[in-house]
């Protein structure tokens, strides 16, 4: 019993973190082709279909790239701090249920890693370890401007990461729990979504996870005309690539979060009737999956859309916008939230 | 008989967890001794956030989730975050380390050595270590937490959050930019 739960998850683990290496990785693409397309180009076409195999071209070239470590710089922290950075990176999805559970007889399969009861604080924690790759990197590169990058890539994160966090906190008021699981529980349909409850709330939330992510218009730690590379400039072959990647799987855990917090994680309208009218509920779990992946792609565009729609932000404009306009809306967000259960329990009842 | 089999089960967890305790409390010290043998400050704060990742696991081990979680965002990733920020800025090397004089370190060592009497003294004074039986085990859970938090010690937690708003407008206060007087 023990070894078959073990290997269950074991599974589980693999499967979730191939996709998100696989949608990280023609993330690249997507990216590419989305600025194309903005920019009113035709972006990477040349190998395979409609550039089908440039993800493969781009990971065979960082394989093969000389690696260069300054002989000046720390090597053990030049080495640990992308494998930091694609760690916490990793690990954020342990905790997003990712569907109703399969059976298979008399089996059934969760299909989330851990239910743990502190999931949305794990998940707060997990980002805010994410700076540390950063930071270790672009100290040990002893370099300046990566210097530069590591410290306005620390300043920005703990900056968004109280509005982040007070936004959660208005979250919790409306769901009352903590776990993961039940949040997406509570979704089903299309009425209960959150973020009909909580548009405020989601707001402040994805503009934290756009900072947290180091996405444009928060990209200070790299800004590439001022800084030549931010934290990563002395890195190249796969650690510059880590690196990178980094970034496109935080933007697929923090769509995954989105979804699951906000917008209803696997459930889509009309699940019920399609459970009512006799359809099998595995097959509807792997339509909620489906959907959820959606959502994620969703808003994995929407990240690519800003970057190539809004410019970057001055630094002073960056700190104002943290503290002095997102904190004070999130508080108020709690006040109204709070207010709104007692006039809900008072009168709606 | 199958009472019997159960206790033996039950026994051999405890060992189980007792091995687990011993390993990470031996981890515990092992890093926190790093943090102050190391020379480079940088390398003294990363040693620390090990260490805290430790205390978060003996959280874990003691049923209390929430503090666990907590230790976990506010200590590693909030404030050693901060330390590391300041400790880059000022970019501290083995070399512009001030030098201590002799007498100083002597006194530190005295001091440090009486503290440790005071603890064992105290310690001793105290009963013989046994095993702990928690009489609420669900205690660290969110839900009962907050239960006790807002019952039994609502004017303590009140005040203490009081206290870290006061603490949080001194700081405030002191940032301020002074207005010129001319």
């Amino acid at each position: 019993m023990e070894l078959a739960f073990v290997i269950e998850k074991f599974a589980l683990v693999i499967v979730i973190f191939s996709v998100s290496l696989g949608v990280a990785a023609y993330s690249t693409l997507a990216e590419r082709k989305i600025a194309a397309y903005l920019q009113g180009r035709v972006g990477p076409a040349r190998a395979g279909w409609g550039g089908m195999f440039q993800p493969l071209a781009d990971g065979a070239k960082m394989f093969f790239k000389e690696e260069i470590i300054p002989t000046q710089s720390n090597h053990f922290l030049f080495i640990a701090g992308p494998s930091l950075a694609l760690l916490t990176a990793l690990i954020g999805s342990a905790v997003i249920p990712w569907g109703q559970p399969l059976t298979f007889g008399d089996t059934v399969i969760q299909l989330q890693v851990a239910d743990i009861n502190v999931g949305v604080l794990y998940i707060f924690g997990v980002v805010s370890l994410g700076v540390y790759g950063v930071m270790i990197g672009g100290w040990a590169s002893n370099n300046k401007f990566s210097l530069m990058g590591a410290i306005r890539a620390a300043s920005q994160n703990i900056s968004y990461e109280i509005a982040m966090g007070l936004s959660i906190i208005a979250l919790l008021m409306v769901t009352g729990s903590l776990s993961l699981k039940t949040i997406a529980e509570q979704q089903s349909g299309f009425v209960n979504w959150n973020v009909w409850v909580q548009p405020l709330g989601f707001l402040i939330f994805i503009i934290c996870a756009f900072a947290e992510c180091n996405r444009t218009p928060f990209d200070l730690p790299e800004s590439e005309n001022e800084l030549v590379g931010g934290y990563h400039t002395e890195y190249s072959g796969f650690k510059l690539g880590a690196f990178l990647f980094a970034e496109y799987i935080n933007m697929f855990v923090s769509g995954a979060v989105m979804s699951t917090l906000y917008f209803g994680g696997y459930n889509f309208p009309f699940m019920n009737n399609l459970l009512e009218m006799g359809v099998h509920p595995n097959l509807v779990t792997i339509l909620g999956i489906l959907f959820l992946l959606g959502k994620i792609f969703f808003f994995i565009f929407f990240f690519m859309w800003v970057r190539w729609t809004v410019p970057r932000f001055r630094y002073d404009q960056l700190m104002n916008l943290g503290w002095k306009i997102l904190i004070p809306l999130s508080i108020a967000n709690i006040v109204i939230t709070g207010i709104w259960i007692v006039v809900k329990e008072i009168y709606f009842k | 008989m199958p009472i019997f089999s159960l206790k033996e089960n039950w026994s051999g967890k405890i060992i189980q967890l007792m091995n687990l305790f011993y390993l990470i409390a031996f981890l515990s010290i092992f890093f926190s001794l790093l943090v102050i043998f190391s020379k480079n400050p940088v390398y003294s704060v990363l040693y620390l956030i090990i260490t805290f990742f430790t205390l978060t696991i003996h959280y874990i081990l003691l049923n209390a989730q929430f503090l666990a979680i907590v230790n976990f965002i506010v200590y590693m990733g909030a404030i050693m975050v901060l330390f590391l920020f300041v400790l880059m800025l000022l970019n501290l090397n083995e070399d512009s380390e001030p030098m201590k004089s002799n007498l100083i370190k002597i006194a530190g060592v005295v001091a440090g050595l009486c503290l440790l009497v005071t603890l064992i003294g105290s310690f001793r004074a105290l009963a013989d270590s046994d095993p702990v039986i928690l009489k609420k085990p669900e205690i660290g859970l969110v839900k009962n937490l907050g239960k006790v938090l807002f019952n039994e010690f609502l004017l303590p937690f009140e005040v203490s959050s009081v206290l870290l708003l006061s603490a949080m407008v001194g700081a405030v206060l002191l940032a301020k930019k002074e207005p010129k007087k001319i």
